[in-house]
């Protein structure tokens, strides 16, 4: 039994059209690491879903991205992110923008093999304007008309925690577990990176985030979330994400 | 005592949460942020507010300070669960907002390939859907409120908002309370005029015969304004005197 895997072995797995999902928020625990080892790839036209921070961004520049889905895309402490903005600027990308609830429901959804999951988040805006494809649905037991939300489902999930063993469960030590684990159990296949790789866990077991039976490949990255937030293992790097934007000028 | 612009901006923010009770009062910007805690550590004590991450406060923080005591975790899905669920009052920022409230911070120009693109729809949709809404505008100008908004990221009262209850601007507060659900001034920042709301408006806004004086803080709400929440006067750095 183990899941240990090198980066490349991760990034090799990682095929050329493919939807691709990446966990953390905006600039908060990302695989960046994994996300860097991909856009130096020669893999292209790939789907990204996320909650959008640095990765949505490297990846645009570097040409990975056909299409993004996202409810934001952003660097927290700078509200907007550059390679983004450009790509969606100069047309070189296709975007299906959800809200920051949907996108939830999208991943329910997926995680637990469900069709759609109803929601009113989302109806009125020019989210359903921009997006034809979405349907929605009458409530059966009552009259009103909620938005189906279809599922997202990622055939690679990319994510970074704090800790993990080499059967693949993950631990989160920060305040915020974001959607990481919606993300493993939707994808059909997860990779893990993680701070440190430990052969016992420390901390309540509500902490441990991932599930092996949901992860194909795990990877020690020391600072493997670059300069976005790892707490409380690090916080993010404001100077190297400022130079990173002013880098994209 | 001399009052300043952002002050008044602070406590007219914290007017938007008065009489909403237990529930949590989300807030986006410096202003709108320290209106939440003033509210909560003044006139509408049982609001719940965040250490601006995942942890619920035992008490109104310092902007900036850490959470210190704690009374509950809204890690971002409780977040967004509990838009669905209503316990909530959320003041948003807009890159553009017309007459009806509908509000953009996803992107300027045409949306399949913008001049600027912005943040993203982010929780607008839901939040103007599920939760009354209200918004903070640290700069009133006539790009932000627009006749029409490029995309339409929050929903306005003519496109099923639950509640676009208030707009608090650096000249003026505004609000919705007309036949028809059109923006109204409501009352003016002591020393803005009728004239200069009007010129940084790009459309026509609803203008009562007698519009009042946004009120001042009192004594006690400037104490805790000045010497507990913002003693760094991060408040003067969004709106200038």
């Amino acid at each position: 039994m183990g899941a240990l895997m090198t980066v490349e072995e991760i990034v090799g797995s990682v095929e050329s059209g493919m939807t691709l999902g990446i966990g953390g928020w905006g600039s908060r625990r990302k695989p960046m690491a994994l996300v860097e080892a991909l856009c130096a790839s020669n893999v292209t036209d790939l789907t990204l879903v996320s909650y959008g921070g640095p990765d949505v961004g490297m990846l645009c520049a570097a040409g990975k991205v056909r299409r993004v889905v996202a409810p934001f895309v952003t660097l927290d402490s700078i509200p907007l992110e550059p390679h983004f903005r450009a790509a969606r600027q100069n047309g070189t990308i296709e975007f299906t923008e959800y809200d920051e609830g949907m996108f939830m429901f999208g991943l329910y959804a997926a995680a637990h093999g469900l069709p759609f999951l109803p929601t009113p988040a989302g109806l009125g805006s020019d989210i359903v304007t921009y997006d034809p494809s979405l349907r929605t649905v009458r409530n059966p037991y009552g009259d009103e008309e909620l938005l189906a939300v279809p599922p997202l489902k990622p055939d690679a999930a990319l994510l970074h925690l704090n800790r993990a063993d080499a059967r693949g469960n993950g631990q989160y030590l920060g305040h915020d577990p974001y959607l990481d684990d919606l993300f493993a159990k939707a994808a059909t296949n997860t990779y893990l990176s993680c701070e440190r790789l430990v052969t016992a866990f420390d901390g309540p077991p509500q902490t441990l985030l991932v599930s092996r039976m949901h992860v194909t490949g795990v990877v020690e990255i020391p600072g493997g979330a670059g300069f976005t937030e790892c707490l409380p293992d690090y916080p993010r790097d404001e100077a190297r994400q400022k130079r990173y934007v002013e880098a994209a000028k | 005592m001399t009052v300043t612009r952002a002050e008044i901006c602070v406590t007219a923010c914290a007017d938007a949460w008065r009489g909403d009770g237990e529930i949590l009062a989300a807030a986006m910007g410096t202003c709108s942020i320290l209106g939440a805690r003033l509210a909560r550590a003044t006139f509408e004590p049982g609001l719940l507010t965040t250490d601006g991450g995942p942890l619920l406060t035992a008490a109104p923080v310092p902007i900036g300070a850490p959470a210190g005591e704690v009374e509950g975790w809204m890690p971002f899905r409780d977040h967004l669960w509990l838009v669905l669920n209503g316990r909530r009052h959320v003041m948003m920022g807009a890159s553009q907002i017309d007459r009806y409230g509908n509000s953009n911070i996803s992107a300027v120009g045409d949306w399949h390939r913008p001049t600027s693109q912005l943040l993203g729809m982010r929780g607008a949709p839901g939040n103007t859907r599920c939760n009354p809404t209200s918004y903070w505008i640290p700069r009133h100008a006539p790009r932000v409120f627009v006749e029409k908004v490029d995309v339409v990221s929050g929903l306005g009262w003519d496109r099923g908002a639950h509640e676009i209850r208030r707009v608090v601007t650096d000249l003026a507060v505004l609000d919705f309370d007309t036949p028809d659900r059109r923006m109204r001034l409501r009352s003016l920042h002591p020393g803005v005029s009728v004239a200069e709301v009007v010129e940084r408006t790009g459309f026509e806004l609803v203008i009562p015969e007698d519009v009042p004086e946004t009120r001042r803080p009192t004594g006690p709400e400037l104490r805790v304004l000045r010497d507990v929440l913002d003693p760094g006067g991060l408040r003067d750095r969004e709106v200038r005197s």
